[in-house]
């Protein structure tokens, strides 16, 4: 059994897209479109939490993969902006992926989150994740690591991220850019975490 | 009755001296005399409808419009489904030809924007047909029609977010062989709505103070991103539109107002600011995007 005791939930967006009352429209694209989509989504993690009494940590794969077109405005409220109200909630510690974030939707997506000041880790080609967004250069390196490694258990923790970076491993774990297990201490990888739970 | 003379050439060049004879109008009822009409392209069409609009709210009255002698202009004004729009703005005098079924070369026929389904509408109907004339045409990549779709979704979306009113859209590719020796597509998008300066006065007016204008307005919103919304993702549309167009080499200009403001590449004599013009309402943008250079 897994020492990560984790809620994990998958959203295909493109299946949302198609369930909202923007079932007639095949491309995320507009304003009210994607604040349509976002609420749905949130809506579908909300039912998952309150299913799951005792689980206080949930990991939510966001896919994109069925997505043809994703405009700014779209990007904005799908991805920046639920990320945004996750952090600002307090009901649980929710982390999020996203997949599917290919070629024709990176640039809207990595732009979009750097205007708000954020970052998240996303699935770029298959079994190939990146960190989009805002972050430090010490941030990319200690990600890089933990990428590299998967699971670095407390003791390895001196020895996998470079001195200078120790802050910055702090700062990916508040930004809930790695999770930290609360039982072992060590520190995950999210696309570690995807490969186990999804 | 006013007689207005359309140009024989009606393009994103010349439709500001349209534009500028339509703000000066009196009240008198005006006709639009397109007879001698030979070339026009999608900023000539949609500005046309645009000062036509503008015309009956002035006049309180339908203008009329004199269709192009030229059957050949005329077929193409079908094609790009300019005389469907047309007709809710003019009183059409002279011969007319049926509008396209939507199965010609064109990539994106006039179509009017009044709210997000057309912009569905539209992004839904250039996926279709763009791939090809941006890949065969203008040498772009495959994946350049998804870039492309986004300009347009966004270009769109600033009508009915910032403008508050209808407007047009239309698209279409040319071969400007004497012009500029190989293909463009041309993308222009009117509204009808308040303009950038009214769009953004509550919010940034004051900051500005005696130097609020229709050309400060343009340079806040097309230079540093501004916008009316306090929420600090807005405003990204126009600043991602220039940055893709000029990955692309291509020009974009936007007049609101009595200003005119452009993103210009080398290959465009146009002056990247322009200010004094008559004040027109609403904003008129257009891009040009020309075929890639190989090196």
């Amino acid at each position: 059994m897994s020492e990560v005791w984790l809620d994990p939930i998958a959203i295909d967006v493109g299946e949302v897209l198609q369930r909202t009352r923007t079932s007639l429209y095949s491309h995320l694209v507009t304003r009210p479109t994607g604040r349509a989509v976002r609420m749905a989504i949130k809506t579908q993690l909300q039912g998952n939490s309150n299913r799951s009494f005792r689980r206080r940590v949930a990991i939510s794969l966001i896919d994109l993969s069925e997505v043809v077109i994703l405009d700014f405005s779209c990007a904005d409220e799908v991805v920046a902006k639920l990320l945004e109200d996750s952090i600002q909630g307090e009901s649980r510690e929710e982390f999020f992926v996203f997949r599917g974030v290919h070629e024709r939707h990176r640039g809207q997506v990595q732009t979009v989150l750097e205007r708000r000041g954020l970052a998240a880790v996303a699935e770029t080609e298959p079994n190939k994740y990146s960190l989009l967004g805002q972050r430090s250069a010490a941030e990319g390196r200690a990600w890089m690591a933990l990428e590299d490694a998967g699971l670095v258990t407390m003791g390895q923790i001196g020895t996998v991220f470079e001195e200078r970076d120790q802050a910055a491993v702090s700062s990916l774990i508040d930004r809930r850019l790695a999770f930290r297990s609360p039982s072992s201490g060590g520190i995950h990888a999210l696309s570690g975490l995807v490969a186990q739970f999804f | 009755m006013n007689v207005i003379p359309v140009p024989g050439t009606l393009d994103h060049r010349t439709i500001d001296g349209l534009l500028d004879q339509v703000a000066l109008l009196g009240e008198e009822r005006s006709l639009f005399d397109a007879r001698r009409l030979r070339w026009i392209d999608p900023s000539g069409m949609v500005g046309l409808l645009t000062a036509g609009a503008v015309t009956a709210q002035k006049q309180g009255a339908i203008p009329r419009l004199e269709v192009p002698e030229s059957t050949e202009v005329r077929g193409y004004l079908s094609r790009m489904g300019f005389f469907n729009s047309a007709q809710e703005v003019f009183e059409i005098e002279g011969q007319r030809g049926r509008d396209s079924n939507g199965d010609s070369d064109v990539l994106l026929e006039v179509t009017s924007i009044a709210g997000n389904a057309d912009v569905h509408d539209v992004v839904d109907r250039v996926q279709q047909r763009a791939g090809v004339i941006l890949t065969s045409k203008l040498g772009y990549s495959v994946t350049s029609v998804v870039q492309f779709s986004v300009i347009l979704s966004e270009v769109c979306q600033n009508i009915i977010e910032h403008a508050e009113a209808p407007g047009w859209v239309a698209a279409q590719a040319y071969n400007w062989k004497h012009r500029l020796g190989r293909f463009v597509v041309v993308i222009s998008v009117m509204d009808l709505g308040r303009g950038f300066r009214r769009s953004l006065s509550d919010e940034h007016s004051s900051r500005y103070g005696d130097r609020w204008s229709d050309a400060t307005a343009l340079e806040a919103a097309f230079l540093h991103g501004l916008t009316r919304f306090s929420d600090s993702g807005r405003g990204q549309g126009i600043q991602q539109i220039r940055r893709q167009v000029r990955r692309w080499d291509g020009a974009i200009t936007i007049r609101s107002g009595t200003a005119r403001i452009g993103q210009v590449p080398a290959w465009d004599d146009s002056p990247p600011l322009v200010d004094g013009m008559e004040p027109f309402p609403g904003s008129q943008i257009a891009i040009v995007l020309p075929a890639k250079v190989e090196k």
